[in-house]
């Protein structure tokens, strides 16, 4: 088992590498950071100083491993646009982004599984059909468009939930329904091919043949097979869900790391924006090595390979 | 003792239809057997003939899209046919119990051999956990499992395809039933390790005085281990008889054929040909008149296409489904 | 309830390859619905200033925000209303397909030529080659596609070629692994090995062994990554990132429409609901061509 976790670990480690590299080059692509910094009608002198006073006149790499060793001391650097220390904006915001994303994986799941489960239990019939149905549904609707109408029916016609902001439980619901539905359809259908796949197997045949009632079976003995890989993708899909939270927090006004960095973009943010694209995927590449963890763990045959 | 007290399972007349895209598919077709306390019947055909149905049938784990139909089909006096799914799943694993072909995928692979013993003694009522866990361990030994205590611990993969077809073995004794079906118990294993648990099986049939089929394509076995025999071919019983009757005048074409394919020590002449029986099961569907075998058959003649599967008798508890009269069947060499 | 299912060995004649995908796509509704729409809508774009009277960007004060031809005050002069500039709305969603439909095109196009090429490579030659391609796949799904596209925007700008470029360059893992995956499996098949045994060149094995097994994979992973480019784009027009006022996307369009949002629910649905079935559409396309060319695909 050790040479397994070692193993997952190296690779997430050069992941991890990699993607810090790209993320510092992104921001510098647009150019020439420091006349961006000092402005429009900047002179050689100024932008000179601006650079300097960055860093930014030093050879990429140095800038690189500064960059690096900052950021593992904790020292994200300033925002350009209010100063105030980037790690403290974000984690000013990060729980509405956290606490968004587990509601909208949570309410994904408990409609996928048990979903996923019945359309497999009674395939081809109606139930399967619907279930199709809404994953069809749920892969088409965009997220940002599902979130606006939500705001319309609920929020201005039937007035039963508020629609901006983050101050109560209330205020999560409507963006947790757009956001879960983006990956409930994909989670809906690995657990109904795997149940599909599982209830065709030979042991489940011989769960069949001991007597044992059907919730037993398709509870102990299938589901419990069959979810394997839904485990993996909703690991992957929480960590989906943390980066691609910038849609449902902009409709909605959350006020996340997902809405920090869009107006950071917006706002040529450098600082904020490079720390928010290696957090989130730092945040992925963790949740992976999670999952396969969590795998081992819930099938015996890997873990004594 | 009358041979209807002793009777476990009586059937007659048992049909399974299975709807496939082109039509109706007649896997089996009006069978009937019975096996007695203590007796073993093998069921013996090519694949494909209708014996995994059959057994499946009396289990009732058809396919969604077969469906049965019997004259009569009683386990101790039970008419199986007649239960709702719930009474029938009280009776599986309980009174009726079977043990399938590939031990490794048979066996679900998170559980540990424990679990997977203990719930069937759980879910039918016989005692709570600590009596399960005994009756576990007890039957472990008996099947010739060393080490029950670390065994009842792992998990399938970590078991030996023998091991693991012990362990199946041992499931099927948890709650002491009246009839095992075994299909094909020995295929998936190593030669050495058929012998072993062949004799296995018997041994224990015999202590626990149980009814047993034994589905095989395999003659040898049969000839160790089966007290009556039954062949089929394209889902019909073709002869029926002791496994004596059946070595020594075996009569119906095909019978002769399957038994004509392996060598007998001491019989087969060296350097002699072994009889192959050439073509194929023909396709259940359709329009299914006359004889099935008679495109494979050496005797086969016109009548063949018109006959009926009328049961011949040729002595007390051997009879068969022929057209052809018992002089020339008894006379008839196998051609290769 | 669904029992042990027991597979019959008896074999019954099979008809030909040809003659069962027929069958099948005469009988899957829902890939003849899907393409039948995607081709409907392909046909608008293509004909869209035949289609319509107006000019997408001109604009007329005077007849702002019409309601559609079923609404208080419509007219059939503006079928579907106008926007808050005065632009008939019909055009406006009309010409949006066309951004819709290049940028999806587009973007799969480039996509799929990355992403197969990568994990041919992969699943082809394995050993060294084929841990690069993995570290190179790792890497892309740790990256967040939407952010990292935000941002590329707000770099190289929001014109029609960047998207499509940028899309291009963010999604193509799905086909990687796709590809990888199912090269290695043929990788393992004896003909390969024996065509290798031979003396084939590497590059005929894969054009004429790989390629044509992967192929309908790539189709179908093609009309997922399609839609999928569709919705990104609309995301990013929406966020005002993508496709520039006053070209019409059909993302923006919804932005557009937002402040009116309340009072004029029109001119989001309508944008959104174009979106919605371009986007069923291409996936039923897709999901048909899956089961038509492999069905074992399907459960």
């Amino acid at each position: 088992m050790g040479g397994f976790i070692g193993q997952r670990l190296s690779v997430a480690l050069l992941v991890a590498i990699t993607v810090s590299v790209i993320g510092f080059a992104l921001l510098r692509l647009s150019g020439d950071l420091a006349a961006d910094i000092a402005g429009e009608d900047a002179t050689p002198e100024e932008i000179a100083e601006v650079a300097q006073l960055y860093g930014l006149d030093l050879p990429l790499h140095v800038q690189y491993f500064n960059w690096v060793g900052k950021t593992v001391t904790g020292d994200l650097g300033e925002s350009l646009f209010t100063n105030e220390p980037v790690l403290d904006l974000i984690l000013e915001r990060i729980e509405v982004t956290l606490l968004l994303a587990f509601y909208s994986l949570v309410v994904a799941l408990i409609v996928a599984i048990p979903l996923g489960v019945l359309a497999a239990i009674r395939v081809n019939t109606w139930i399967d059909r619907l279930a199709l149905g809404i994953a069809v549904f749920g892969q088409a609707i965009p997220n940002f468009w599902f979130g606006l109408i939500l705001i319309y029916v609920f929020g201005v016609i039937l007035r039963w939930l508020p629609i901006s902001g983050s101050d109560s439980f209330a205020h999560y619901i409507l963006p947790t329904i757009a956001l879960g539905t983006s990956v409930m359809p994909a989670l809906m259908r690995l657990t109904r091919t795997g149940m599909l796949e599982v209830l065709d197997s030979e042991y489940i045949r011989t769960a069949w043949a001991k007597g044992l009632r059907p919730r037993v079976v398709f509870f102990k003995h299938a589901l419990r097979n069959a979810i394997l890989p839904v485990v993996s993708l909703a690991a992957v899909s929480l960590g989906f869900l943390l980066g691609g939270s910038v849609i449902v927090e902009t409709v909605f006004a959350l006020n996340g790391i997902g809405l920090l960095a869009y107006q950071s973009i917006l706002r040529s943010d450098f600082p904020v924006v490079q720390s928010i694209l290696v957090f989130v995927s730092f945040a992925y590449i963790i949740l992976t090595l999670a999952s396969d963890l969590i795998n081992a763990r819930l099938d015996p045959r890997i873990r004594f390979d | 003792m009358s041979p209807i007290q002793k009777s476990v399972l009586q059937v007659r007349g048992l049909s399974v239809d299975i709807e496939v895209s082109k039509g109706t598919l007649r896997a089996v077709q009006d069978t009937s057997f019975s096996v007695l306390r203590g007796e073993t019947l093998a069921i013996v055909g090519e694949s494909g003939c209708g014996k995994t149905i059959t057994a499946l049938a009396l289990m009732r784990l058809l396919p969604r899209r077969a469906s049965l139909k019997a004259e009569e089909l009683t386990l101790e006096g039970v008419n199986l046919a007649a239960l709702t799914e719930r009474e029938i799943s009280d009776l599986r694993g309980h009174r009726i119990c079977m043990i399938f072909q590939d031990p490794m995928t048979s066996l679900n692979p998170v559980y540990r051999i424990g679990d997977q013993l203990e719930e069937i003694f759980l879910r039918h009522g016989k005692g709570n956990r600590s009596e399960a866990r005994a009756r576990a361990e007890y039957l472990l030994d008996r099947v010739g499992i060393t080490n029950t205590r670390t065994r009842l611990a792992q998990y399938p993969h970590e078991l030996s395809g023998g091991l693991r077809q012990r362990m199946m073995i041992a499931m099927a004794l948890m709650c002491e039933p009246s009839l095992i079906i075994a299909d094909e118990p020995t295929t998936a294993l190593d030669v050495t390790v058929q012998a072993q648990i062949l004799a296995l099986l018997t041994e224990l049939q015999r202590e626990f005085n149980m009814a047993m089929i034994l589905i095989t394509h395999d003659l040898g076995v049969v000839a160790r281990v089966a007290d009556r025999v039954a062949v089929m071919y394209a889902g019909r019983i073709v002869e029926t008889g002791t496994s004596r009757q059946l070595f020594a005048s075996p009569m119906h074409p095909y019978t002769r054929g399957l038994i004509s394919c392996i060598p007998h020590p001491g019989r087969t002449k060296r350097g002699s040909q072994l009889g192959a029986i050439p073509g194929m099961v023909p396709a259940l569907i359709g329009n299914l008149e006359g004889c099935q075998f008679r495109n494979r058959c050496y005797l086969s003649e016109d009548g063949c296409s018109k006959f009926n599967y009328e049961l011949t008798v040729a002595e007390e508890g051997h009879c068969y489904r022929c057209s052809m009269s018992p002089e020339i069947l008894v006379r008839g060499g196998v051609k290769a | 309830m669904t029992e042990p299912s027991k597979k019959s060995n008896i074999s019954v004649m099979a008809p030909s390859p040809t003659e069962i995908m027929r069958r099948r796509v005469r009988g899957h509704t829902g890939f003849l619905l899907g393409s039948g729409f995607v081709l409907l809508v392909l046909l608008l774009a293509v004909f869209a200033p035949y289609l319509s009277p107006y000019d997408p960007f001109e604009q007329n004060l005077n007849t702002r925000l019409v309601n559609p031809v079923w609404g208080e005050g419509g007219t059939w002069a503006h079928i579907l209303g106008t926007d808050s500039l005065g632009r008939d709305y019909w055009t406006r969603i009309l010409y949006g397909a066309r951004i819709s439909l290049t940028v999806g095109f587009g973007a799969a196009i480039i996509s799929g030529l990355i992403g197969s090429v990568i994990g041919i490579i992969g699943g082809y030659f394995g050993g060294r080659i084929d841990g690069v391609v993995m570290y190179l796949i790792n890497v892309k799904l740790a990256l967040p596609g939407i952010l990292i596209a935000l941002s590329l925007v707000s770099i190289f700008g929001g014109s029609l070629i960047a998207l499509v470029c940028i899309l291009g360059f963010l999604f193509w893992d799905r086909f990687a692994v796709v590809t990888r995956s199912v090269t290695l499996q043929i990788r393992n098949n004896d003909f390969v090995t024996a065509a290798e045994a031979v003396g084939a060149s590497k590059l005929r094995i894969i054009f004429g062994e790989v390629l044509p097994n992967v192929a309908n994979h790539i189709i179908v992973v093609a009309s997922l990554e399609m839609a999928i480019a569709i919705l990104v784009e609309a995301v990013l027009s929406f966020l005002g990132l993508g496709i520039q006022p006053p070209t019409p996307s059909w993302g923006l369009l919804v932005s557009e429409g937002r402040n009116f949002m309340f009072f004029k629910p029109f001119l989001i649905t309508l944008p959104g609901l174009a979106i919605f079935f371009l986007v069923i559409a291409i996936n039923l396309m897709g999901d048909g061509i899956r089961d038509v060319t492999s069905p074992e695909g399907r459960n």
